[in-house]
């Protein structure tokens, strides 16, 4: 489904209240040789700096990093958004940082992820929207799939807070609806690993 | 779509390319990802369909790019954002600039004046402010203009209050504005020592010397060749050793101009520039 596809790929993850049990159970779960930078947004308190990092650093095969403007995005990398800060995809592909106005109440914003992301990646990409208790990130993964990218949501009945994955439900319908354990085993299986 | 996406590439390109042709702002070196999202949303506002069509008011309706302006520059800040950057100041900076007879201070890309507010009142609570005089700068004529003006929201003031005093602040932010309508407004002896002035990073010079420059969150908004500029300006303004300020999540670390700074504040991007030539 995906070998014919070629240059870098890429996989978004947008969260809010209720998202950190899936991604525990998933960002583990993922190879080093994953064949794809992640790249995550989690609405957060703003004064956490780089706690998520630290609470995965050490459970993940992957690198785990707090992203910084222009850092370019390497594959087998996992890149949080920094507290009260944007994070977009540009050109690249690289990083990039904004302190625009909050959206949906939200800084960093899924859906400023999500659109900014499959506009560079186009079809390379796979978005995964988590628990959450407001409609961030539901636009953005329609974006993504209308550029041609994979959408996935986290099943509601899994989820926490299940207003976010409702909002996408109720805009789109996504390629994948997923439980947590079944998160990392997809995601493994649309980006094989690299053989270097 | 990859085509349609493509053709809204071309359109952004153009459109800045003739913002610069006819009106001198210089918008070519922009990040481009967050200038999209800016223009995305300035479409909607003048009700255009594509890229192209706000090109054409862009070039033959006067008012437009005025309007236009707007979307493509205001930042939003907030005073004493990131407090322990302005600890950093007060506690490591603060002391150096206290050795100097007169400073003067330059604040790049200062939008609406929230940092700008937040300097004169940590160096009037150093007792540095008589002898300063703080250049205030940005390409946004009507963000100058509120900037100048010092007047915000009043349910912005207990972020900055709070933030103020996580700073180290050791008056109250109250002593510096005064309150009326559901608004403040900040003390015009702050302003005394404030010249605001319209100063581009993409096509300005150089304009005085002086010994600490604080640019935080514009650089973000650059590419990196645009970042080299700005940098370059600012190492050629600032005095030997003198200070320049970034924001937390801005590094010299991808710039060809990292080996000209030391590192002064670790982890809250003041850097020093280095005492050579």
């Amino acid at each position: 489904m995906t070998g014919g596809l070629r240059g870098p790929r890429a996989i978004v993850i947008g969260g809010s209240a209720g998202s950190l049990d899936a991604l525990g159970v998933m960002l583990p779960a993922l190879p080093a040789q994953l064949d794809a930078a992640v790249v995550v947004t989690l609405h957060l308190p703003r004064e956490q700096p780089s706690l998520l990092c630290d609470i995965f650093r050490h459970r993940c095969a992957l690198q785990v990093r707090e992203a910084q403007d222009k850092e370019p995005l390497t594959p087998g990398t996992i890149f949080f958004a920094p507290p009260d800060y944007h994070l977009l995809v540009d050109a690249g592909p690289s990083l990039a940082l904004s302190i625009d106005p909050p959206l949906h109440f939200s800084r960093p914003s899924i859906d400023v992820l999500f659109e900014s992301a499959a506009d560079v990646y186009g079809p390379a990409l796979t978005a995964l929207l988590l628990s959450g208790a407001n409609a961030d990130g539901a636009r953005g993964l329609a974006v993504v799939q209308r550029m041609g990218g994979i959408a996935c949501v986290q099943a509601p009945a899994s989820a926490g807070a299940p207003a976010m994955p409702e909002a996408a439900l109720a805009l789109i319908t996504p390629d994948h609806v997923l439980m947590p354990a079944q998160m990392a085993p997809l995601l493994n299986q649309l980006h094989q690993g690299r053989v270097s | 779509m990859p085509h349609t996406r493509k053709t809204a590439d071309i359109e952004q390109q153009l459109l800045v390319e003739a913002i610069y042709r006819r009106y001198h702002y210089d918008f070519r070196g922009y990040a481009q990802a967050s200038l999209k999202r800016r223009l995305h949303t300035a479409l909607t506002h003048f009700n255009c369909k594509t890229i192209s069509q706000l090109q054409h008011l862009v070039l033959h309706e006067s008012t437009v790019f005025p309007a236009l302006l707007q979307y493509l520059t205001v930042q939003v800040s907030e005073m004493f954002r990131d407090p322990e950057y302005f600890r950093g100041l007060r506690e490591k900076v603060v002391p150096i600039l206290r050795t100097y007879p007169s400073l003067k201070i330059w604040v790049a890309g200062c939008s609406a004046g929230e940092e700008v507010y937040s300097l004169a009142i940590l160096l009037r609570e150093e007792g540095l402010l008589e002898r300063s005089l703080i250049y205030a700068t940005d390409i946004n004529a009507s963000a100058l203009q509120k900037a100048e003006a010092g007047v915000y929201d009043i349910d912005r003031v207990p972020g900055f209050t709070e933030n103020h005093a996580r700073s180290g602040g050791h008056t109250s932010l109250s002593e510096h504005y005064s309150a009326a309508y559901g608004r403040v407004v900040f003390d015009k002896s702050l302003r005394r020592h404030i010249v605001f002035s319209d100063h581009s990073l993409a096509t300005d010079s150089v304009f005085a010397e002086v010994q600490l420059i604080s640019c935080r969150n514009v650089l973000i908004y650059f590419d990196r060749q645009l970042q080299d500029r700005a940098l370059a300006l600012f190492h050629e303004s600032l005095c030997r050793r003198g200070f320049l300020g970034l924001g937390s999540k801005e590094s010299l670390r991808f710039s060809s101009h990292a080996a000209q700074f030391d590192e002064f504040v670790p982890g809250q991007r003041i850097y020093q520039k280095r005492g050579e030539a």
